[in-house]
């Protein structure tokens, strides 16, 4: 156990004299669940291009399964699954001949795997003689990851499964996920809902084409490392600018149906924090210490690295 | 927060008026009986499961499309008859943002203030307003294609409203950003709909629902819930509204 399913080491990547990889490096484990978590243009489609052999990087290696991604690419792409960020698929073919294709260029068939897909693809199969151009948004996404699965990869790369998704279909395909997990596949995906990574084993936070922590949910929220107050008041549309009055604020931002905000002294309390909205006019103010969630994290760590660029 | 009163219909300051709005396509049923309005200034937030009907009713709202059956009325005018009055009256902003990369910001503003037949000198003041509320001023002649997606996001929101519109629709409009920018951008939303603009939003960010005075989650063709994000919380007993889009899109997907 806890063998490497990726050992990736310095990767660069550049586009036009634009970095879109900034030498990052990852290790993921057999078995793992990992996400990388981060908005569009941080870079993980480049990454997964990368990693599933289909560009080169400028600098820097990266072991999948063992293989290397430049030198031994043909091993890699037979033990790799991927659900490219758009529908990929044949969408004059039926999904039945879809996933016969996908099986055939794998040489294997889908009966031989199927115990692997049935639960996802039993969902799909009342429709199998239907085209996969004129299957709802759901059910494509379905489809594509049977299709990335019938040939029983070791290490399944699904780049952006939910994005456009709504949260019902979301939580459906996390579930998936899971299943496929305890089937001892390592799943790697990507995502730019923050909320999903509390649904991985480690996540890296990425942002700008660098990881900004590498670490289980549970610990990145853990080194947060500030009191974390969610604050409402009756009127809350000017609710943040008058908490931004507030000496050595850290940050001030609208959270859900709170207004989230962080002081740099240790001490500050909620009371100091109601005493100063009172004065500014607030009423019915509540202040509440609430645990951080990922998103919380991320944004901190966007702010750091945006004092640490302007130091440089 | 104020709490707004849910009952009232046919008030002078609705601005969106829907009642018993059918549309069919062939035997399937996309939008059953919607019926619920829009104040001005509000910020109206339209959620929905992929497939629930949502991308239905807002084309017919922004006079793109004719409904099977119902009474309509948007920023006064009827969408049966008045459909080039909605669209001058309304600003349209989707996740895929319709500006021209190979333009800089200023041929951007100008080219859509030239299609909603604004007046030269009206086009100019109206870029130096909204540019310098964006704090954009700098960046003018600046090429799309080399400016930051958050900019983009931004300035495709101004460019909705660049005509002074009485409501704006935003489909998904920040999608893929990070959670800085998708935050300005709701300011920038905020700042609008206190100067008096609807805003009629659809999002698949349920803390993006929070921040909405009023919401409506359609599901299967139905309005199934619709009041503000507190009282939803509230009547299905949870602690987000993630978790009442969860109780009530899960209680009848159809997928076909």
């Amino acid at each position: 156990m806890n063998q490497v399913a990726v050992d990736m080491r310095e990767i660069r990547k550049s586009y036009n004299g634009t970095r879109a990889l900034n030498d990052i490096s990852v290790h993921i484990h057999q078995g793992e669940l990992f996400g990388f978590i981060g908005p569009d243009g941080a870079g993980k489609s480049t990454l997964f291009h990368i990693l599933t052999t289909l560009l080169l990087p400028d600098a820097g290696t990266a072991l999948v399964g063992g293989f290397d991604t430049v030198r031994e690419y043909g091993k890699i792409r037979r033990i790799v699954g991927y659900m490219p960020g758009r529908f990929s698929l044949y969408q004059d073919l039926t999904v039945e001949e879809n996933l016969k294709f996908f099986a055939g260029i794998f040489k294997t068939t889908i009966a031989e795997n199927y115990h692997l897909i049935k639960d996802i693809y039993g969902q799909i199969e009342p429709f199998k003689n239907r085209r996969a151009g004129q299957l709802s948004g759901g059910m494509k996404q379905k489809l594509a990851l049977s299709c990335a699965l019938v040939h029983k990869p070791e290490i399944l790369f699904l780049d952006e499964p939910t994005t456009g998704v709504d949260a019902v279909s979301r939580k459906e395909f996390w579930e998936m996920l899971q299943r496929l997990k305890a089937q001892g596949i390592t799943i790697i995906v990507s995502t730019p809902y923050m909320d999903e990574a509390a649904l991985c084993d480690r996540v890296a936070l990425m942002q700008k084409g660098d990881f900004m922590a590498i670490n289980t949910p549970e610990v990145i929220v853990a080194n947060f490392g500030y009191r974390l107050f969610a604050v409402k008041s009756a009127l809350m549309y000017p609710l943040p600018a008058a908490l931004e009055a507030m000496p050595d604020t850290k940050a001030v931002y609208r959270f859900g149906d709170a207004v989230h905000y962080l002081n740099t002294h240790e001490d500050k309390s909620a009371e100091d924090i109601i005493r100063h909205l009172q004065v500014h006019g607030h009423n019915e103010v509540t202040v509440n210490q609430v645990n951080p969630t990922i998103e919380d994290c991320f944004m901190l760590l966007m702010k750091k690295e945006e004092t640490a660029d302007a130091n440089t | 927060m104020q709490t707004p009163d849910l009952i009232k219909q046919n008030e002078p300051n609705h601005v969106i008026e829907v009642n018993n709005m059918v549309k069919k396509f062939g035997d399937f049923v996309a939008n059953d009986k919607l019926s619920f309005f829009v104040r001005q200034g509000e910020i109206f937030g339209f959620l929905g499961a992929n497939g629930a009907g949502k991308t239905t009713a807002m084309k017919i709202l922004c006079g793109l499309s004719a409904p099977t059956s119902g009474e309509i009325n948007v920023a006064g005018f009827d969408v049966y008859r008045q459909t080039d009055l909605i669209k001058k009256n309304i600003g349209y902003m989707s996740q895929k943002f319709s500006l021209y990369e190979d333009l800089t910001i200023r041929e951007n503003f100008r080219f859509y203030g030239g299609i909603y037949g604004l007046k030269n000198a009206e086009i100019k003041e109206r870029i130096a307003y909204l540019l310098n509320r964006l704090g954009l001023m700098h960046a003018a002649d600046k090429v799309l294609k080399e400016i930051p997606l958050g900019w983009k996001q931004k300035l495709a929101f101004s460019v909705a409203i660049m005509h002074r519109p009485k409501i704006v629709f935003l489909d998904e409009p920040t999608g893929g950003v990070d959670p800085v920018t998708r935050r300005q951008f709701w300011e920038l939303i905020y700042e609008a709909a206190n100067d008096g603009l609807t805003v009629f939003v659809t999002t698949h960010y349920m803390d993006e629902a929070e921040y909405c005075e009023r919401v409506s989650i359609m599901v299967d063709g139905r309005i199934e819930a619709l009041d503000t994000p507190a009282r939803l919380r509230e009547k299905y007993q949870a602690a987000s509204m993630n978790e009442v889009f969860l109780k009530l899109a899960r209680i009848k997907k159809s997928e076909s």
